[in-house]
C-alpha cells in the first residue's frame, strides 16, 4: 500500500524532480549546468524554507498584536472596582461585578448540562458504537455540530426555549453554550477513550467485572485526565461566546440570579460598552476583553500543560 | 483485540442495570442526531414564511429593502461566500507555511511551544477580533494598506457592464477601512490556527518512508514537499482548508464589526458588505415576533447551516480519507 | 490516582450544582421589585441615568436593555420585559391590539458629525437636501459645486465623501431618515424611511458608538449620532439649514426651540413629529422618545414601579436632562401623561395613581 503509494506519487509528481535527480547521480558529466541548476534548486528551497519562517512568525506577530492591543487598552480600565461593582452610568464608577458573575452563572450551566452528555456520548462512540454505521453518523454530525456556526444555535434555543418561556434567560443562555460544549467534549472523550490500552478492558472483564462497571471504573478513571482537559478546553470555548448570547440571555444592567431572568454576561457588556461613546465604558470593555482573554488562554495553557505532564508521566 | 473490548455491550448478559447503562448511553449518542436534526427543521420551519412568500428567488434576489418588506438573500450570500474565500486566500498559504516550518524547519523543543502558540490564536474570543479590527486595524487599512492598494492596482480596468450602472472596480475605492478585504484579513487570521494545525497534523501523518525516498534521490527538501508528500495528502490537505472555510462562513462578531454591513453586492474589495451571520446579529433584534423579517433572518440561518453543513462535511469526508490511507 | 481524578471531577460538578440552585433561590427574593426596560438606544443614557439617580433614593431598580427601538416594541408586545422604549411611534391599531399604552418622555436631537482634515466641521454648512444625495451616492466628493456654493469661505478638500450608519436597526435612523424622507422625496422613494432601511452608499457600523468611531476613523466620513454621543466624542458637527432656509448649528437652544412648537394634543397616542419644524432658529432633526406600558399587566407591582419611576424622573429628571443635552417636555404634557396612566388598570381599577 505504501509502496504504491510512494510510486505513483512520484510519477505523478511535478516533472522537475526528474532531472534534478539525474544529475546528483552522474556528478561528473555536465558539471557546469549542473551546478547552476543545484544551486537554483537550492535557493528554491532556501527561499521557501525562509517564506516559512516568515509565514510562522507572522502567525506569532497577529498574537503578539492582538495580545498588545489588549493590555495597552484593558489596563487603563483595570482595577479592584471592575471585580466589586456593578454595571453604572458612566461617572459612578461601576464595574463588571454582575456580568462577571453571569457569565460564570451560564458558563456553569453549560458546563453542567454539557459535561455528562458531551462525556456519555464520548464513551457511547469509543466503547459501544465503535466502528459501526451508526457510530460513524453520530461521530459525522458531532463534528458538524462542533463547528456549526453559533449564532444559529442561538437562533435555535430563541425559538424553543426563549419564545415559549415569554423570557430572555441566563437558562437559555447556559442551553445555548451547552450545546456548543456538548460536541467538543464528546469529541475529546472519544479521543482519550481510544488511547486508553485494551489490557486495562481486558483485565477487568477478566476479573468478572460487567461492561458497566469496567467503563465506570476502570476507563473513565483512566481517561479522566484527558477529559477534564477537554471539559476544560469546552469551558474556555464557551467563556467567550457572544452571538448567541445576544438571542438569548440579552443582558442586564443589575444583578440577577435568577436563572429565568435576563442576564449580563462579560462578552455582552463588553460588546456593548467597547462601542459606547463614553471613555470609561470603553475602558471597561476593554479591561473586561483583557480579564476574558487572558482567562480563556489561562484555561487553555492550563489544560495543554496537564495533558503534557501525563502524556509523559505516561512514557515514563 | 478490537474485536475482543468491541464486544463488550453486545454480550453483556441480560442483566437490567447493563441494558440501563447501555440504554443511557444510546439516549446521549442519539441527543446529538436529534439536535441536529431540530436545527434544521425549528430553522426552516421558523423561516418558511420567508421562502413561501418569496419563493425560490429569495436565495437570489439582490433587494433588501426593509421599510417595504423586500428581503432578498443575495447580498448577503455573495457577502459571506466572497469575504470567506477572500480570508483563504490569503490563510491558506500562510497556514501551510507555518504547518511546513513546524514540521521541516522549526528546532524540536520549540515545536510545542510555537504550535500551542499558533492554536491560541484559535481560542481568543471573537469578540476581541471584531474589536481589535474595528480599533486598530481598519483605521490602519484606511490610513495606509488600502490608499498603497490602490495606487499599485491603479492599472487593473474595472469590470463593468454596458451602461456602467453596475461593476468591480478593484481597489479603487474610497479607504473607509471598513469592508470586504478587512474582514476577510481578519477572518484569515481567525481560521489561520485551524488551516496550520491540520495540515500539520496532516504532514505528520505521511509515511516516513515516502519523504525518504525523495531524499535519498537527492530531492530538497521542498522538492520533496511539492512532488512527493503533496501529492500524496492533496485531498487532506484541501480538507484542512475547507475545515478553515467553515469556520469562516458562520463568524459572527468580529464580522459584524469590521464588513461595514451593507447588504449590497460589494463592487470592490474595499467595498463594504455584509454576512448571513452579521445580517442576523444586526437585524434580530428589530424583527418582531411573526414579522415576515424574522422569517427571513431564519431563512437565511437556515441557507447559511446548510451552505456549512456541505462544506464541513465535504471537510471531514477528506480528512478521513486522508487518515485512512 | 486515577480515582482520586474522577471524584474531583464528580465533586466539582456537584459543587456547579449546588451553587446553580443556590442561586435561583436567592434570585426569588433579589428579584422582586427590579423593573426591566428595553429599547430605544437614543434614550438610552438619559434613562439609564434617571434610573441610578431614583434608585439611590429608594425608587425601584431598572435594568435599561438598548437594544433598540424595533427590539424595544418587539419585547413588550411580547411582554418579556415591563416597558418598552422606541423613537418611532406606534401605529393607533397596533397600540389598540396588543394593549398598550404610548406616551412620550423627553426630546433628543440628531446631529451630523463630520470628519474633513483642514477644515473647522463646525462651520461647515449643508442642507436636506445634499445630505440626502451624500447617502444616495449622488454626491461622491466634498469638492462638489453645491457644497462649495453654500460653503464660499471654506477650502473644501478633493476627497471622497464617505458616509457612515447604523448597522443595528435603531430610532436614530428612523428619526434621521424620516427628516431626510422630508426634504428628499427621491430618498424617501430609494432609500426609504424606518428604523433599518435600503442604504445606497457607505458603510454601517455597530451602535451610535460605531458610526462615530467609522467617522474618527475615516477621512471624509460623516455620520449621523445622537447629540450627546457627538460631545462625548467631540467630533466636529456641522450646521444645517432649517425649513426657513436659515443655518443653525446643534444646540440645547435650538433643539428647544425645535420642541417648544410641538402639539402633543393633537393625536390620541401623543406621537409628535418634529422633524423639519418652521422657526429661524429650529434645529431640523429632532424627535422624542416614546415609552409603551402594558394596560393589561400581569405583574401590577411591577407595572406601578415603572410609572412611579417616570412619575419621578419628570420631577426630577431636569438636571441630568440638561447635562446630556435632552430637552424635557412641558409641564402640562407630563402632567397630561400622569392622568393617562389611569388606562393602566388591574381588574378595574388604576395600577398607579399619581401623587399632586
Amino acid at each position: 500500500m505504501t509502496t504504491g503509494g510512494s510510486t505513483s506519487a512520484t510519477s505523478s509528481g511535478p516533472s522537475g524532480a526528474e532531472p534534478g535527480v539525474r544529475p546528483a547521480l552522474q556528478p561528473g558529466r555536465t558539471a557546469r549546468i549542473n551546478r547552476s541548476k543545484y544551486l537554483r534548486r537550492k535557493s528554491t528551497d532556501a527561499i521557501m524554507g525562509g517564506l516559512c519562517t516568515f509565514a510562522a512568525v507572522l502567525g506569532l506577530v497577529f498574537l503578539a498584536l492582538i495580545l498588545f492591543t489588549l493590555l495597552s487598552k484593558g489596563l487603563r480600565g483595570m482595577s479592584l472596582d471592575l471585580f466589586i461593582h456593578k454595571t453604572m452610568t458612566p461617572g459612578n464608577h461601576g464595574g463588571l461585578a454582575n456580568a462577571i458573575v453571569g457569565t460564570l452563572m451560564q458558563v456553569a450551566i453549560g458546563a453542567v448540562i454539557g459535561t455528562p452528555l458531551g462525556i456519555a456520548i464520548g464513551v457511547w462512540l469509543a466503547e459501544i458504537g465503535r466502528n459501526g454505521r451508526l457510530a460513524s453518523i453520530v461521530r459525522f454530525v458531532n463534528d458538524i455540530l462542533l463547528s456549526a456556526p453559533s449564532v444559529l444555535i442561538g437562533l435555535f434555543v430563541y425559538q424553543v426555549i426563549v419564545k415559549p418561556t415569554g423570557n430572555f434567560s441566563a437558562l437559555a443562555g447556559g442551553i445555548a453554550l451547552a450545546l456548543i460544549a456538548m460536541p467538543v467534549i464528546a469529541r475529546t472523550t472519544e479521543d482519550i477513550i481510544r488511547l486508553v490500552p485494551d489490557a486495562y478492558r481486558e483485565g477487568s472483564v477478566a476479573l468478572g467485572a460487567r461492561p458497566s462497571t469496567t467503563i465506570l471504573q476502570v476507563v473513565l478513571p483512566a481517561a479522566s485526565g484527558g477529559i477534564l482537559t477537554g471539559v476544560l478546553l469546552a469551558v474556555a470555548r464557551i467563556a467567550g461566546e457572544t452571538a448567541p448570547l445576544i438571542v438569548t440571555s440579552l443582558g442586564n444592567l443589575n444583578w440577577n440570579f435568577d436563572l429565568m431572568r435576563a442576564t449580563a454576561s462579560l462578552p455582552m457588556t463588553i460588546y456593548r460598552y467597547a462601542s459606547s461613546p463614553y471613555k470609561e465604558w470603553v475602558d471597561l470593555g476593554w479591561a473586561g476583553a483583557l480579564l476574558i482573554t487572558f482567562g480563556v488562554l489561562a484555561l487553555n495553557i492550563a489544560s495543554r500543560v496537564t495533558m503534557y505532564y501525563r502524556a509523559r508521566g505516561r512514557r515514563a | 483485540m478490537t474485536a475482543t473490548t468491541g464486544s463488550i455491550g453486545l454480550t453483556a448478559r441480560p442483566h437490567p442495570r447493563e441494558a440501563a447503562f447501555s440504554i443511557a448511553l444510546l439516549a446521549a449518542a442519539l441527543v446529538v442526531l436529534v439536535t441536529l436534526g431540530a436545527i434544521l427543521l425549528i430553522l426552516f420551519q421558523a423561516g418558511y414564511q420567508a421562502f413561501a412568500r418569496y419563493g425560490i428567488q429569495f436565495i437570489w434576489s439582490g433587494a433588501w429593502d426593509p421599510p417595504r418588506e423586500l428581503y432578498g438573500a443575495l447580498p448577503a450570500i455573495i457577502g459571506t461566500l466572497s469575504s470567506s474565500f477572500l480570508a483563504i486566500l490569503i490563510a491558506w498559504p500562510v497556514g501551510f507555511g507555518i504547518a511546513y516550518f513546524l514540521t521541516e524547519y522549526c528546532p524540536r523543543p520549540l515545536r510545542g511551544p510555537l504550535g500551542v502558540a499558533i492554536e491560541l490564536l484559535a481560542a481568543i474570543p471573537s469578540i476581541v477580533y471584531g474589536m481589535w479590527g474595528f480599533f486598530v486595524l481598519a483605521p490602519f487599512m484606511a490610513s495606509t494598506v488600502q490608499p498603497w492598494l490602490t495606487e499599485t492596482f491603479a492599472f487593473l480596468p474595472p469590470i463593468t457592464n454596458a451602461d456602467e450602472s453596475a461593476g468591480f472596480y478593484w481597489f479603487s475605492a474610497p479607504a473607509v477601512g471598513v469592508g470586504l478585504l478587512t474582514a476577510s484579513i481578519v477572518l484569515a487570521i481567525m481560521i489561520l490556527p485551524f488551516i496550520a494545525a491540520a495540515t500539520r497534523d496532516v504532514l505528520l501523518s505521511t509515511p516516513t518512508l515516502l519523504k525518504d525516498g525523495g531524499y535519498a534521490m537527492g530531492a530538497t527538501r521542498w522538492e520533496t514537499m511539492t512532488g512527493i508528500v503533496i501529492p500524496a495528502v492533496r485531498g487532506s490537505l484541501f480538507g484542512a482548508v475547507l475545515l478553515g472555510l467553515g469556520r469562516a462562513l458562520g463568524e459572527t462578531m468580529a464580522v459584524t464589526f469590521v464588513i461595514g454591513n451593507a447588504n449590497r453586492v460589494p463592487d470592490s474589495f474595499f467595498a463594504p458588505a455584509a454576512s448571513i451571520a452579521s445580517v442576523v446579529a444586526n437585524e434580530f433584534p428589530d424583527a418582531e415576533q411573526g414579522s415576515i423579517k424574522l422569517a427571513v433572518l431564519f431563512a437565511l440561518g437556515f441557507l447559511l447551516f446548510v451552505v456549512s453543513f456541505v462544506v464541513l462535511a465535504f471537510a471531514r469526508l477528506l480528512l478521513r480519507q486522508g487518515r485512512m490511507a | 490516582m486515577f480515582h482520586v481524578n474522577t471524584r474531583m471531577l464528580l465533586k466539582g460538578a456537584r459543587v456547579l450544582a449546588i451553587s446553580a440552585v443556590a442561586a435561583t433561590t436567592v434570585a426569588g427574593i433579589a428579584a422582586a421589585d427590579d423593573i426591566t426596560g428595553a429599547g430605544s438606544s437614543f434614550a438610552a443614557p438619559i434613562y439609564t441615568k434617571w434610573a441610578e439617580q431614583s434608585g439611590a433614593q429608594g425608587g425601584a431598580k431598572l435594568n435599561y436593555q438598548s437594544v433598540g427601538s424595533g427590539a424595544g416594541q418587539t419585547q413588550i408586545i411580547n411582554r418579556t420585559v415591563d416597558f418598552g422604549a422606541s423613537d418611532a411611534a406606534v401605529s393607533a391599531d397596533r397600540l389598540e391590539a396588543n394593549h398598550l399604552l404610548q406616551f412620550p418622555t423627553c426630546v433628543g436631537a440628531v446631529v451630523i458629525a463630520v470628519n474633513l482634515p483642514g477644515v473647522d466641521g463646525s462651520k461647515l454648512k449643508l442642507t436636506g437636501d445634499i445630505v440626502a444625495d451624500m447617502y444616495m451616492g449622488k454626491i461622491r466628493m466634498w469638492n462638489d459645486k453645491r457644497i462649495k456654493a453654500i460653503n464660499p469661505g471654506l477650502k473644501l478638500p478633493a476627497l471622497a465623501v464617505a458616509p457612515a450608519y447604523r448597522a443595528d436597526s435603531s430610532g436614530t435612523t428612523s428619526i434621521f431618515t424620516d427628516y431626510l424622507g422630508k426634504v428628499s422625496p427621491s430618498f424617501k422613494d430609494t432609500v426609504g424611511v424606518g428604523t433599518s432601511v435600503s442604504w445606497k452608499a457607505g458603510v454601517g457600523a455597530p451602535g451610535n458608538a460605531g458610526v462615530a468611531g467609522a467617522v474618527t476613523n475615516t477621512k471624509g466620513a460623516l455620520g449621523y449620532v445622537e447629540y450627546a454621543y457627538a460631545t462625548e466624542n467631540h467630533m466636529q458637527v456641522a450646521m444645517l439649514s432649517n425649513h426657513n432656509g436659515k443655518f443653525v448649528a446643534p444646540s440645547s437652544a435650538s433643539f428647544a426651540a425645535a420642541a417648544a412648537g410641538a402639539d402633543y394634543t393633537a393625536d390620541p397616542n401623543m406621537a409628535v413629529n418634529m422633524n423639519d419644524t418652521a422657526g429661524d432658529g429650529n434645529w431640523p432633526i429632532v424627535g422624542a422618545t416614546y415609552v409603551l406600558l402594558p394596560t393589561n399587566p400581569t405583574d401590577t407591582a411591577r407595572s406601578a414601579s415603572v410609572m412611579k419611576f417616570f412619575d419621578w424622573s419628570f420631577k426630577n429628571g431636569k438636571p441630568a436632562a440638561d447635562q446630556l443635552h435632552y430637552i424635557m417636555l412641558p409641564e402640562k404634557v407630563y402632567d397630561m401623561i400622569r392622568s393617562r396612566w389611569s388606562k393602566v388598570e388591574s381588574n378595574g381599577k388604576p395600577v398607579y395613581t399619581a401623587a399632586k
